[in-house]
């Protein structure tokens, strides 16, 4: 397969071009929190901020099925992981230090600093777990790995539901005996609720932009190569003196703490998390993004991330089909230049049958919302069908201009292309 | 010993069970190395079609549900069948045929594409909404009196059971009021008088023509609702006292540990359902078959065939698409078989309850358990999971106290152990891996 992201660069970069980027974030990030939330109206800034955990979850999960070509179907039991631990922590210190679990006002403040700490805590709890998890990943590969996953994300669900009941005073942790204090007070099977609400635009810009800038350098470094050659061909990796056993299991670190730092901004986000979260419904989402994206394209997994959150959100409405799938037909055309004109009569018969099937439903009398899963599975079977690569392939947003240019003047090129992919 | 053998009858049960799901998994991965994930949607497929058709056809044939018919049971099992075929073949055509060539990951990611499409689509409550038809007109023909009565235009026929709007229309108002009725059955003529239940409100003391509607269902499927009366064709629970409900029960003496230390007496009952029996014998028969139609017939040496090596196969002149459409079907009719057969043993919940999924999970873990691609493997697997699942929820609790809910655990716990260990199953043939 030809990687176009992985062309060797020619010079090394200076560290001080290595801060642009996270200055960048920093500065986005200050912007988005003092300038847009406030203009923003709740339930978009709701949307918003699951896009942004959606997009951490599917560039973490990318770094395994991705560039390491390691089939994760568990990768909620991290978001799980890290989200019960950070905000146990961040939970239960609040009640100690400030009697009560309630967020405090402003954005830097002694909560505020808990809260990261937490959060890296959190993270680094679920890359523990991560390290377990790409133990066996040595000696099984494909199918038999997405199955012990799948096994890991149901054992995590089960013990989250044999946690003690949550404790809600300082006088009640005082009082605890060691038996309600271990396992962990967690509330069990119900939810465990009443988290600080601190999440907000600011730490999710924040978390994202690390996540992406992290994926972004793995990819280019020595670590990443090795881990797309892993991908690419195990035993041709490690003839070339790749250290197989090393990367996978970093593979699975890295994107078990990425993980973690999702579940803990979505717990501090909703106030609530139950042991159903490291179930298989989020680790499904989270690798249909990473598929839909491309496998290995960092532009890609963040782009299915956005288009399935706010579809999804979308569909529960859809009484403007257009809006949603304007976007899809422009990235049609512009993904899969050859035949323009086959590509557009396609999404118009599409959309007429979309339209027909919305006007039927309407007629009949069927809340749209009920449909909303139907297309979804419906959209995904279609996808694997139709585009079995993704949007983006294995390529960058950055490999876009030169690409197009090759695909629309040498059509030789673009079949050979299509020929080794 | 009354504990053991009751044990041993949960899981013999369960295992059975297990073994037919599971058979699906494992032909299917056989021949197309793809974890089938809309299997145990097709499981419960097969629960809901059964339900589906034990609630609207059979009452129509004339079968009384509280007390089934011997022929009830299996021509609702082969209804279920039918269409858990027929859904089968087309999943396989519609959805796995284009992506045979995909790589795995994408195989991967349609199979849990049919799945979430088959949970969603059962989960819509009606397929087809309420119509209205209407079947006679009349006018008042007394007035001031409760209950009303309608003189009618057009003879009309009252059947019991069924709902029925009233239409009516006082004389100078504009449009009708709406009543939805039950009217006594039986068959009138034109001119007759036509008595209802209730008032009609002002329109009785004013001069009125009526209209009369029925209201008529297509077709109401109970997806993704729980059935008022879940019609049991085999009698499991004591639901019917006059029905036979168990093959053999047996009294046993046993004893306990009182809280003051002594031992007492106490009696012990094993109960050997009707419904056990036949899951049992269901089971074998059906296993049977599978296992003749593989190892005995030409379709299933194609099946073998396939199953060693596609191309190769394709090259004897073996079809491929029909031998891999029939594999399809047979694995959506054993599931159909176990998706009755567990509907009649448990109650049924929702279609997207998680008990489904982990139903389809354990099944998954038994075919890989037995080695996947191993067809004596997936029942061997199927009942070693279920042997392990009982006795180990059952006497674990004598360990600590809610050892029961750790099964699941117990469940993925050995197959990881099972996959660490020997990674093709305890039944596969290990294969080497090619350079």
């Amino acid at each position: 397969m030809l990687d176009y992201a992985a062309k060797p660069r020619t010079a090394e970069p200076s560290w001080l071009g290595g801060l642009i980027a996270p200055a960048i974030v920093i500065a986005l990030a200050f912007v988005l929190y003092a300038v847009v939330r406030p203009i923003t109206d709740d339930y978009y800034a709701r949307v918003a901020m699951n896009v942004g955990i959606a997009i951490i979850m599917a560039v973490s999960l990318n770094i395994v099925n991705g560039y390491t070509g390691q089939f994760s179907l568990g990768h909620a039991a991290f978001f799980a992981i890290g989200g019960y631990t950070a905000a146990g922590i961040s939970y239960y210190a609040s009640i100690e230090l400030w009697n009560s679990p309630a967020a405090h006002e402003g954005l830097f403040n002694a909560q505020s600093g808990l809260f990261l700490l937490a959060t890296i805590a959190g993270g680094l709890v679920a890359a523990a777990a991560g390290w377990l998890v790409g133990l066996p990943s040595l000696r099984l590969r494909g199918d038999y790995l997405a199955i012990v996953t799948l096994g890991f994300g149901e054992i995590v669900r089960v013990l989250l539901q044999q946690t003690n009941n949550q404790l809600d005073s300082k006088a009640k942790i005082a009082a605890a005996k060691w038996s309600e204090l271990f396992p962990p007070p967690l509330n069990a099977a119900r939810s465990f609720i009443n988290i600080p609400n601190i999440t907000n635009f600011f730490w999710v810009t924040l978390m994202v932009g690390a996540c992406l800038i992290f994926a972004w350098r793995l990819k280019r470094s020595t670590f990443g190569r090795a881990m797309i050659a892993i991908r690419e061909n195990e035993v041709a990796a490690e003839a070339m003196g790749v250290n197989i056993t090393r990367l996978k299991v970093w593979a699975f670190v890295f994107a078990a703490f990425f993980a973690g730092i999702a579940g803990s901004l979505y717990a501090h986000l909703s106030f609530q998390l139950n042991p159903g979260d490291s179930g298989i419904q989020r680790s499904i989402d989270a690798v249909i993004m990473v598929v839909l994206g491309g496998l290995g394209s960092i532009s890609g997994a963040t782009l299915a991330a956005i288009l399935l959150t706010i579809g999804n959100e979308w569909l529960r409405e859809p009484t403007h089909l257009w809006y949603y799938v304007l976007p899809l037909l422009v990235l049609r055309l512009i993904f899969w230049p050859a035949n323009r004109m086959k590509a557009a009569i396609g999404w118009l018969v599409a959309l007429g049958l979309a339209e027909g099937a919305r006007s039927l439903a309407i007629y009949e009398g069927v809340a749209p919302g009920d449909y909303r899963m139907i297309l979804y599975a419906l959209a995904l079977i279609l996808m694997m069908i139709l585009r079995p690569s993704g949007l983006f392939g294995t390529r960058e947003i950055t490999d876009l201009p030169a690409m197009r240019r090759k695909l629309l003047n040498r059509k030789s090129v673009q079949r050979g292309i299509e020929v080794i992919q | 010993m009354a504990d053991f053998l009751q044990t041993l009858v949960a899981a013999i049960t369960a295992g059975s069970l297990l073994a037919l799901i599971a058979l699906g998994y494992t032909m299917v991965y056989g021949i197309l190395k793809l974890i089938n994930f809309a299997h145990s949607d097709v499981v419960t497929l097969g629960a809901w079609t059964s339900l589906t058709a034990a609630m609207f056809l059979l009452p129509r044939m004339g079968v009384d549900l509280a007390h089934p018919a011997w022929w009830a049971a299996p021509l609702v099992l082969v209804i279920a069948m039918i269409v858990c075929a027929v859904i089968g073949f087309g999943i396989e055509r519609l959805a796995y045929k284009p992506i045979r060539r995909a790589p795995r990951l994408n195989a991967l990611i349609t199979a849990i594409g049919v799945s979430l499409l088959l949970q969603n689509a059962g989960q819509l409550q009606y397929t087809i909404t309420d119509g209205v038809k209407p079947i006679a007109a009349g006018v008042t023909s007394e007035r001031g009196n409760d209950p009303a009565t309608i003189r009618l235009q057009t003879s009309v026929t009252i059947a019991a059971g069924e709902r029925y709007v009233l239409k009516i229309t006082p004389k100078g108002s504009p449009a009708p009021i709406d009543r939805v009725l039950t009217m006594p059955a039986g068959k009138y003529p034109a001119g007759a008088d036509l008595r209802f239940d209730g008032t009609i409100g002002r329109a009785q003391s004013r001069e009125a023509s009526f209209q009369l509607d029925q209201i008529f269902t297509p077709l109401r499927l109970p997806f993704g609702k729980t059935p008022a009366v879940a019609p049991y064709l085999l009698p499991p629970v004591n639901i019917y006292p006059d029905y036979p409900r168990y093959v053999w029960r047996h009294e046993f003496q046993s004893s306990f540990t009182a809280p003051d230390g002594s031992q007492q007496p106490m009696k012990k009952m094993l109960n050997i359902a009707v419904v056990d029996v036949i899951i049992v014998i269901v089971t074998f028969v059906l296993l049977t078959a599978l296992h003749f139609l593989i190892y005995h017939t030409r379709l299933g040496m194609a099946m073998r065939a396939v199953s060693f090596n596609t191309d190769y196969a394709a090259l004897m002149g073996i079809p491929i698409d029909r031998v891999i459409s029939i594999t399809f079907v047979i694995g959506a009719v054993l599931a159909a078989a176990a998706g009755f057969l567990y509907s009649q043993k448990f109650s049924l919940q929702q279609t997207a309850s998680y008990a489904w999924v982990l139903l389809g999970l354990r099944a998954f873990i038994a075919a890989v358990v037995g080695g996947i691609g191993n067809v004596r493997g997936a029942v061997l697997g199927g009942f070693l999971i279920a042997f392990v699942d009982a006795f180990g929820s059952f006497y674990g609790t004598y360990l600590f106290q809610n050892a029961n809910s750790y099964s699941d655990v117990l469940m993925f716990g050995l197959l990881i152990a099972v996959l660490l260990i020997k990674p093709s199953g305890i039944f596969g043939s290990a294969t080497r891996e090619k350079v």
